[in-house]
């Protein structure tokens, strides 16, 4: 029984539907609806720290407040000790959250501004019924606040957020998380809004408290470099999937997909000898209302192969990243060549690139194969199957795109076909009918 | 307009200094303990003058000379529309009243009236305003549509259907008038509240109250309430002016108090348009400085609050410092 | 080697103006940059950084008061009228801020941003000459000619800092001032901006003043840094030298704290950052050094040049390699028996962040 997970998540996604345009809305439409949480499994274990890391976009501050009922989930499941805690409504949810905590990031608007630290700290005791009686409130207040390191209690009892210094704000906010003794806590980016020198301090003191009261953690954070002192195990959400999890050591020093290469090499060391990386992934985080197809991050992998996902927009992305490096002259004159991108915006295998009219497609094309001579190692050929023209337009097909899946790599779980036999085999078969 | 490439926001606002602590309940009077200058003596001013008729109000049996209705003392018969003496201060209307006294019980009629819709439109429209706010979804929606219908109604035709329609079950008396007040003035307490609990209800502190645990109704009182009160006052104090003269028009137009019922400064005012034309002032210049002075008083208290518990306005009269020379 | 002096503040000083005593956000700050310069000032929150920054730049509130000298390219710019700081601001001062968001107009195109700012500071140019000059400027930040036409909403939180940046650098001015430039972007955009950064100075000689607090990247991109505590300036140096070896205790102690993937143990400094109404007396980081004395806590500390780069010539200049602390002396300022550790209380918690 002490080796059956606290927490089991199992392909637990979360979407928010949008508001389309007024129109949309009088024809009653849905715009679309962005998948914030995309298929999350993992299993946490008593006493353990899974470190969530992603950028924004990647649905990790979703999946916190997801775990914790905050936000309802669309479909999976979450179970507490075995029994089922997805979508069972808010009402008895409540009971669950004496042993369900949450930590937010700014600790400037965590605590009521109307409330004393003191009554801050000790109304969860009054939510769940644990106590009424004024005097074990304020011992146990006080008993919360000495664990935090707000001394002398007697003294931050009185006084309101407003008197307080960042890092006292957060520490109130730990003891007011701490008070019922949870058995999770979810910490979502609780220093980065802190100063360098004090979010050592309030690290420490969770270290601290996880040991003194059992406590297990799930730190949601985009700062690699802070979730290494804190995680055992760390998990890196790309567009709402986890897309590499595995032991801490494992994720630092042995990381394998490129997602965590790249992000790895991305964050500054405060080490002059050190200049900026170059070799960065390109572009950003893409609109996770209409993901990429296949691997979400197969347009800016630098690893990228035949079987990634490759489609129309793509093509378009390579087009425009082309034009931003010529010079305008030569813009101008490609430009003239091609007719309106917009053709290229459909997610599908297909890219019909236009003509400008009164040109045929062979100048497209022209353009096409020069982009492919002048750097032919871009990954983006290898995901085309064949190039023809057609009338007025230029036809690109890709190969098909898988999507990914878990795979097993050592102690760390992937999804990237680079790990993925199947993939790479398809992919062979791909290279070689295009040859 | 162009003058840089980012076109330069206004200027960034000055870093907060420590706040002065704030005990619980007391965080009003220490604020308003400490405004400086114009707006502090205006607050001040304004609620002398409100001070002053609420004393009339209260004590009116014992400050007015006469009943409000009283034609005549000792046997006699006051005199009709004689001009201030000695023994009628104010003069007497056509009517043979004290105009005197009839400004002293209107005080009690006005206060009577706007406290009571005060009280009512508070304990009407904050309770919705709170609730539709924070629950959204089609009870928003409905109530939002009521309120913004009530809005749109021109207030002294509102108010006038209302005290008509009651008039039928209640009489045209003090409660009336109050209702008919307190349904031009909810829609206001509804909107201002509800608009507030909006911004309020996304706050990380209500999200983080909902994760601890905590019932609906507390987060409502404890966490959303207690943020959003502080325009109330200045919002009511505002009102109750506005009150005044609503009260007055209804009086004006009679559609107001009856006049057997209590004194009423709007309904002297309509008897003394006759008076007009003859030369004789009193009866319409009395009450008509009372009511002006009465709504100033409340306008004067709820800019004055407004003034001092609104942070954005407060910081308009931090002056720039004077740097001393470098010393070495 | 380097170049004239573009900017040069001696003993500035902002105050702001309060309900009570005036908060001194920059409290006697000497500061030089020069062209083609990177200048990282680095600092936490509450240091004065950013008061620095909008006043060299005159964008403070109405309740703040100036004192001190601004040189930029010889030219006094304290209690310049606002008309002619928005002349200079643009063809010759650069601003990036830290929000995006809210500094582009959402109702005018990015072409109408630039073509705005062209017409404004350069309008001897002929239509194609600005579009070309765009689309350069565009094209350096990463961004597609083919999107000149669209709208900031359609664009994302780095696309659009990348936007201001290249609007900044349009002009080409001579200084550029960012506050904290990329502190609201994710790591691999920042990355992205600082390197396109890096070479766009080199192509343009422009000097930058690099407010933040991310130590990581004032080591990538900067070549100096001046390190700001309590509204001074406690230590400034070569980047490479003040890393290596940092001669303030609190540039060592703040190394020490920031967490990068090669710290190997937590460490943070005690008590917190100081009120600026009422600074601690002499050295304003006194109560929360490891390595203070007596001296420290009686007498203000004197600024003492650092290296072989030590005073410059020339009437009213300063030492560019500097520190101000007890610990490098001068030896014969020191009082008798100031060099004895200082013996305080311990640090309440309560004091602390």
């Amino acid at each position: 029984m002490a080796n059956a997970p606290l927490l089991e998540v199992r392909d637990l996604k979360t979407r928010f539907s949008l508001r389309g345009s007024f129109l949309d809305r009088l024809r009653g439409r849905e715009a679309g609806a962005v998948k914030a949480v995309d298929g999350v499994s993992f299993e946490l274990r008593r006493g353990e720290v899974l470190g969530v890391v992603g950028e924004s976009g990647s649905g990790k501050t979703t999946l916190g407040r997801t775990l914790l009922g905050l936000v309802a989930a669309s479909e999976g499941s979450i179970k507490l000790e075995g029994s089922e805690i997805a979508g069972i409504g808010e009402r008895r949810f409540r009971s669950l959250r004496r042993r369900l905590q949450i930590v937010f990031q700014d600790p400037h608007a965590s605590l009521n501004p109307a409330m004393t630290i003191g009554a801050s700290v000790g109304d969860p005791l009054t939510f769940h019924g644990v106590t009424s009686d004024p005097q074990a409130i304020r011992r146990s207040v006080a008993e919360a606040l000495e664990r935090v390191g707000l001394v002398p209690a007697a003294q931050f009892m009185d006084k309101y957020p407003g008197d307080l210094s960042g890092g006292q704000k957060q520490r109130a906010v730990l003891a007011r998380a701490i008070i019922l003794n949870p058995d999770l806590l979810i910490a979502d980016e609780p220093v980065s809004m802190l100063d360098m020198s004090v979010r050592a301090k309030i690290l420490e003191l969770m270290m601290d408290l996880k040991d003194e009261l059992d406590l297990t953690y799930v730190y949601i954070t985009h700062d690699l470099a802070t979730a290494k002192f804190l995680c055992d195990r760390i998990a890196i959400m790309y567009l709402g999937k986890i897309v590499e999890l595995g032991p801490s050591k494992e994720i630092y020093e042995n990381p394998r997909h490129p997602y965590t290469i790249a992000l790895l090499k991305a964050i500054p060391e405060p080490d002059p000898t050190q200049s900026v990386p170059r070799d960065l992934p390109r572009g950003e985080v893409p609109d996770a209302v209409a993901p990429p197809l296949g691997c979400p991050f197969h347009p800016r992998c630098p690893q990228a192969f035949e079987v990634c996902g490759w489609e129309s927009r793509d093509l378009r992305t390579l087009l425009e990243d082309r034009w931003t490096r010529l010079p305008e002259e030569e813009y101008e004159a490609e430009r003239k060549l091609i007719g309106e991108l917009g053709s290229l915006d459909a997610t599908a295998t297909v890219a019909r690139l236009e003509a400008a009219p009164g040109h045929g497609g062979e100048l497209a094309l022209e353009v096409l194969e020069r982009m492919r001579a002048e750097a032919p190692d871009d990954p983006f050929w290898r995901g085309v199957a064949e190039t023809r023209v057609e009338a007025r337009q230029v036809v690109v097909r890709f190969h098909e795109g898988l999507e990914p899946r878990d795979v097993e790599v050592g102690s760390t779980r992937l999804q990237c076909h680079l790990y993925d036999d199947e993939a790479l085999a398809q992919a062979k078969q791909a290279a070689a009918s295009r040859a | 307009m162009a003058a840089g490439p980012a076109t330069p926001a206004p200027p960034a606002t000055a870093p907060a200094p420590m706040p002065a602590r704030r005990l619980p309940g007391r965080r009003l009077l220490a604020q308003i303990r400490q405004a400086e200058g114009t707006p502090k003596r205006l607050l001040y001013a304004g609620t002398a003058i409100v001070a002053l008729f609420l004393v009339l109000a209260i004590f009116a049996p014992l400050i007015a000379p006469y009943g409000f209705d009283q034609i005549d003392a000792n046997g006699m018969r006051f005199a009709k529309q004689a001009s201030p003496s000695s023994a009628h201060l104010f003069g007497t209307t056509v009517q043979s009243t004290d105009v005197l006294s009839r400004v002293i019980w209107g005080s009690r009629t006005a206060v009577e009236v706007v406290v009571l819709s005060l009280v009512f439109s508070i304990s009407i429209g904050v309770p919705l305003g709170l609730v539709s706010g924070y629950l959204g979804g089609k009870l928003d929606r409905a109530l939002v549509l009521i309120n913004d219908a009530l809005f749109a109604f021109p207030y002294l035709l509102l108010a006038i259907v209302i005290a008509f329609l009651l008039s039928d079950k209640l009489g045209q008396g003090i409660v009336t008038a109050a209702v008919a007040i307190t349904v031009v003035y909810v829609p206001q307490y509804f909107r201002v509240v509800r608009n507030h609990v909006i911004s309020v209800r996304e706050e990380s502190y209500v999200e983080a109250a909902r994760a601890l645990g905590a019932p609906r109704r507390t987060i409502i009182r404890r966490y959303v309430l207690s943020n959003v009160i502080q325009n109330v006052p200045a919002l009511a104090t505002l009102n109750a002016a506005d009150a005044i003269l609503t009260l007055a028009a209804l009086g004006f137009l009679g559609y107001g108090i009856q006049p057997t019922d209590a004194a009423e400064w709007g309904y002297d005012i309509n008897r003394a348009i006759d008076d007009v034309g003859a030369g004789i002032w009193w009866t319409g210049v009395f009450p008509g400085v009372a009511i002006v002075l009465l709504v100033t008083g409340f306008t004067l208290v709820g800019e004055g609050l407004n003034d001092v518990l609104n942070p954005l306005i407060r910081k308009r009269r931090i002056r720039r410092p004077e740097i001393p020379e470098a010393e070495g | 080697m380097s170049g004239e002096a573009i900017l040069s503040l001696r003993d500035l000083r902002v105050w702001y103006g309060t309900e009570g005593d005036p908060v001194r956000a920059v409290d006697g700050v000497s500061l030089e940059i020069r062209s083609g310069e990177t200048l990282g000032l680095v600092g936490e929150s509450g240091c004065g950084k950013s008061t620095l920054g909008r006043g060299v730049l005159g964008l403070l509130p109405e309740s703040a008061a100036v004192a001190g000298q601004v040189r930029f390219r010889g030219r006094d710019l304290v209690g310049v009228p606002p008309k002619e700081m928005r002349a200079l601001r643009g063809p010759e001062l650069g601003l990036i801020f830290q929000e995006p968001m809210t500094r582009l107009d959402p109702l005018m195109t990015i072409e109408g941003h630039f073509l705005e700012t062209l017409e404004a500071h350069e309008p001897e140019l002929d239509g194609a000459e600005m579009r070309r000059r765009s689309l350069e400027s565009l094209a350096g930040m990463g961004i597609p000619p083919t999107r000149f036409k669209q709208y900031p909403h359609e664009f994302s939180g780095g696309m659009r800092q990348r936007i201001m940046i290249a609007l900044a650098l349009v002009l080409n001015p001579k200084l550029v001032i960012a506050d904290e430039p990329t502190t609201a972007l994710d790591v691999i955009v920042e990355a992205q901006i600082l390197g396109i950064l890096a070479d766009l100075r080199e192509s343009f000689d422009t000097a930058l003043l690099l407010i933040t607090h991310n130590l990581g990247i004032v080591a990538e991109s900067c070549n100096r840094v001046a390190v700001m505590y309590a509204g001074q300036i406690v230590e400034e140096g070569e980047a490479r030298q003040v890393f290596a070896q940092p001669a303030h205790p609190y540039t060592r102690e703040l190394l020490r704290s920031t967490i990068s993937l090669s710290t190997t143990g937590l460490h943070y400094i005690p008590g917190a950052p100081p009120n600026l109404i009422d600074p601690p007396p002499a050295c304003r980081f006194h109560p929360r050094c490891p390595n203070a004395m007596r001296v420290c806590a009686e007498r203000d500390p004197i600024e003492v040049a650092l290296g072989p780069r030590a005073t410059e010539a020339g009437a009213g200049s300063h030492p560019r390699d500097r520190v101000s602390c007890w610990l490098h002396g001068p030896g014969s300022e020191v009082p008798p028996g100031g060099t004895e550790p200082l013996k305080r209380g311990e640090i309440a918690i309560a004091e602390e962040a």
